[in-house]
């Protein structure tokens, strides 16, 4: 058996934090059997007269306070090692690679902007940031790999994020960790983490139909998402704004909603307001946008994600994408 | 020393006052109470045990030694549910608790014995039902029922599970109510709260939790129950509903249960930590107090279970820092004991060696919880054998240990007989190494990554989960012999003494076992808890050493 290898500079800091947790437990394990220890030694009835039980009582604050104050300040040191490097878990960088992940009782459908897609299985680059837009089309399943020390939960009917730079070159086995049913135990695939000129070779040796952005583009003509949605190129106008509102520049814009909660438009936004629509504060419109559950699959819902993404031109795609992706827009 | 009691001891004897079989079913007898869920819940742990050795067996060979995917499936979720609902969570609470509530409040009896009858009923009723869904069709949503699944996609028995569990809060509700009211109504004279024995704080805890915390469960059962028989989109997003809030109330119950689990096992341990040092426990205010707190940070720490389940980024962050807190009550019990045992006359009977285990090995869940109560390396955890052999530290290496030890310590006092020593310090001694061996082998593989609830695994895994069947073998055997030597003890045992360990509390005060109604007459308090100066006082005034009052 081989020890566990580190993938990325997270999962270095991760084991890092964990020899941390290990060093403190082994410290309190050795005081706790060593003082079990040695009061059975020296306590042993028989051997020894009781100490004075009064005195005990009036001595107790003392350590109460001791020990008590001890466990506070070490516990709040761990909280905030342990929160700040989870914290970045929630902040993916801008320009990362995008591929939409989706679960099924029981695989994982890989989608990659160019277009290509695989099943159980995941190709990426040394190096460059990785985003992956988890959703599921049925249960809840969870994408986890370990020598990244990653995972996170993949619900229906929704997008999650994890993103990732990986270190160094291989192929490494990826989990479904939530229960999900019969074959659970067999939803399991390859990371595969190649350098950039394998990465390069590998995207276009791979079949694809037509990249994600040209995918999406069709959808939403085909889909009528054009004859409301002000875009580009398709509405009459970019700013008539009568019947929708316009998803120029939508991405990575704030939104604020009818609850009066302002939310940044990110591609879970921006997926979930297909399958979901949500109100805006203060919008009328002529119509409302119903709900695309159930009429779009995952797949599409990954393409109109990627084609609505490059209406925002300023916020900074992903540049891999594009070699592979003739008409991207940007 | 052994053979039949003498017929006094047997005329006033809870045991043999009308031993009629119809006078065991209808009786409001707490004592007997306490045997008849005793009986139960032995029933259904072989039951439970039953799963985990399958599952055990199942995991020797990485393609599955010897059932199918649907059949493990069926065998963790039985285990699961099976453990938690009819076993761990009653356990200490309804067999000692039941027995020991009144004795140690110097009462006659709970403060409603017919609600406590009407309890072991619904606990039976709804064990039925369970055995009947798992048995009928079998489930396999693991004993978390997380939707969708368990509402839209499985093929199981869902609904007479759920139906079983829903009935068991019910009576888990009518023992907190009982306990509660007891403790406040029913204390002898001169009984404060602060002279009561830990173990009531403890069980007092734990029934605020039971009153406070299982309707909630109660809710989201009969709310998944709706989803499945009627389509009411509540879980299910297809439906419009929202699966994470069917995690949310569940483990807004679930989380609380645990403490519901873990406390009785504290208090148990607490009354044996100072009868076998035969010393007060030091810093009494304090354990007091950390069960109470136990109880109510208890209530604000469940979101740690959705760390990686879409949950926001500030929940996560609160939820984190509540769950270091309520780890701070339980350090204080440990080096209270620890600070009990210092300076005190130590036997090592085997209740003493089954508390020892249950320091020990609460310490390294209480440990091992930090690495999940830590955000980043939760991630990294979760939902991998490192939280299954958290949470068995926990359940089994603490709970059941101090189970174990409470059952050896009462014993004499429960049936009038002493186990068999030697075997007891063997059993205990056997099950700390095979549980350690089953168990700690899963800390690493959960590092490794192995996820939780796989039927098959990858090849790399192997080594570790052979080590953990081989420790699961010797856990059985360990678990066995008690069964046959308290059996043994019941028939051929020594005559016990009232007082076997020398200890301080009401109920060594009356006989082994307890008259019908418990105390001759009411006895009067005048001392704290565990004040052994004042019982040796009475014993023998002569002596200065303290040592070995041997029975």
């Amino acid at each position: 058996m081989t020890w566990l290898p580190e993938a990325s500079a997270h999962a270095m800091r991760i084991d890092i934090l964990l020899t941390g947790l290990v060093i403190i437990s082994l410290a309190v394990l050795g005081l706790v059997f060593g003082l079990m220890l040695l009061n059975v030694l020296r306590f042993r009835a028989g051997r020894t007269t009781v100490a004075d039980h009064v005195a005990a009582r009036h001595k107790s604050w003392g350590f109460e306070i001791a020990w008590t104050s001890a466990t506070l300040a070490i516990f709040f040191g761990l909280f905030l090692w342990a929160t700040q490097l989870y914290v970045v878990g929630f902040r993916p960088p801008a320009g990362a690679i995008q591929i939409y992940v989706t679960g099924k009782q029981w695989m994982w459908k890989v989608q990659y902007p160019g277009g290509q897609r695989e099943i159980n299985a995941l190709h990426v680059p040394v190096g460059r940031p990785v985003q992956l837009l988890l959703t599921s089309e049925d249960v809840i399943h969870d994408f986890s790999i370990p020598v990244l020390r990653i995972k996170h939960d993949v619900l229906p009917g929704r997008y999650q994020s994890l993103w990732f730079t990986a270190d160094r070159t291989g192929s490494f086995r990826f989990y479904c960790t939530q229960f999900c049913g019969l074959a659970h135990s067999r939803m399991t695939g390859m990371l595969t983490i190649l350098n950039a000129a394998d990465y390069a070779g590998w995207l276009n040796s791979t079949p694809a139909t037509g990249s994600l952005v040209q995918t999406g583009e069709a959808l939403f003509i085909r889909n009528g998402c054009s004859g409301c949605h002000a875009s580009s190129r398709y509405a009459p106008d970019a700013t008539d704004t009568s019947r929708a509102p316009s998803v120029v520049g939508l991405y990575g814009s704030r939104v604020t909603l009818a609850d009066g909660h302002a939310v940044v438009a990110d591609a879970a936004f921006l997926h979930d307001a297909i399958v979901d629509p949500p109100r805006r504060s203060g919008a009328s419109y002529a119509t409302e946008m119903p709900s695309f559950r159930g009429v779009l699959a995952e797949d599409d819902l990954a393409a109109l994600v990627a084609y609505l993404q490059t209406l925002s031109p300023s916020i900074p795609q992903d540049a891999g994408s594009s070699s592979n992706a003739a008409g991207a827009g940007n | 020393m052994s053979g039949t009691p003498s017929p006094a001891v047997q005329q006033r004897s809870y045991l043999w006052q009308d031993g009629t079989l119809r006078s065991w079913l209808l009786t409001r007898d707490h004592k007997r109470i306490g045997l008849l869920y005793l009986g139960s819940i032995t029933a259904f742990f072989v039951l439970g045990s039953i799963g985990a050795a399958l599952v055990r067996l199942q995991l020797l060979e990485p393609t599955g030694a010897i059932l199918s995917d649907a059949t493990y499936n069926r065998m963790f979720t039985m285990h699961g549910v099976v453990m938690v609902w009819l076993f761990l969570v009653p356990s200490i609470p309804v067999t000692l608790g039941n027995f020991l509530v009144p004795l140690m409040l110097g009462a006659r009896d709970l403060a409603f014995p017919r609600l406590n009858l009407l309890s072991w009923y619904l606990f039976v009723a709804s064990g039925l039902l369970v055995v009947y869904g798992l048995f009928r069709g079998g489930l396999e949503t693991g004993w978390t029922f997380y939707t969708p699944l368990s509402s839209e996609y499985t093929q199981g028995r869902v609904l007479p599970v759920v139906l079983g569990v829903f009935l068991n809060g019910f009576s888990s509700i009518a023992t907190g109510v009982n306990f509660i009211v007891s403790i406040h109504q029913l204390r002898a004279p001169g009984m404060t709260w602060y002279r009561l024995p830990l173990m009531l704080w403890a069980l007092y805890a734990t029934s605020v939790i039971f009153v406070l915390a299982t309707p909630v469960l109660a809710i989201t059962l009969l709310l998944l129950a709706f989803e499945h028989l009627f389509r009411v989109g509540v879980f299910d997003p297809t439906l419009g509903g929202d699966p994470l809030l069917f995690q949310q109330l569940f483990w807004f119950y679930s989380h609380p249960a645990v403490y519901i689990m873990i406390l009785p096992g504290m208090g148990v341990v607490s009354e044996i930590v100072s009868t076998f040092s035969h010393k007060p426990v030091f810093g009494y205010r304090f354990v007091a107090w950390s069960s109470v707190s136990i109880a109510a940070i208890g209530f604000i720490v469940w979101g740690h279970h959705m760390f990686v389940a879409g949950t926001s980024l500030y929940s996560a962050i609160v939820f984190s820092m509540f769950s270091f807190f309520v780890s701070v009550p339980s350090a204080i019990k440990v080096f209270n004991w620890l600070g009990t045992m210092h300076g005190g006359s130590i036997r090592l009977d085997a209740p003493m060696l089954y508390a020892m285990g249950f320091i020990g090995l609460f310490t390294v869940g209480g440990l091992t919880g930090l690495f999940l109560a830590s955000l980043a390396s939760d991630v990294h955890l979760t939902q991998t054998y490192f939280v299954v052999a958290h949470f068995h530290y926990i359940m089994v290496g603490g709970m059941v240990s101090a189970y174990f030890g409470g059952l050896h310590y009462w014993w004499p006092k429960i049936t009038g007989r002493m186990y068999p020593e030697i075997w007891g310090r063997v059993a205990a001694a056997l099950i700390f190494f095979g549980f350690n061996l089953t168990f700690f082998p899963q800390f690493i593989l959960g590092y490794e990554g192995m996820p939780r609830r796989y039927a098959t695994y990858p090849a790399q895994f192997q080594v570790l989960n052979v080590l953990s069947s081989a420790g699961a073998g010797i856990l059985a055997v360990a678990y066995l012999l008690p069964l046959i030597y308290f059996t043994w003890s019941l028939f051929r045992g020594a005559q016990a003494p009232d007082n076997p360990w020398g200890a301080t509390g009401l109920e060594w005060q009356t006989a082994s076992p307890p008259p019908v109604e418990n105390f001759a007459e009411t006895p009067v308090v005048t001392t704290d808890a565990y004040d052994y100066a004042a019982r040796d006082g009475r014993a023998d005034a002569a002596r200065v050493d303290e040592g070995a009052p041997h029975a």
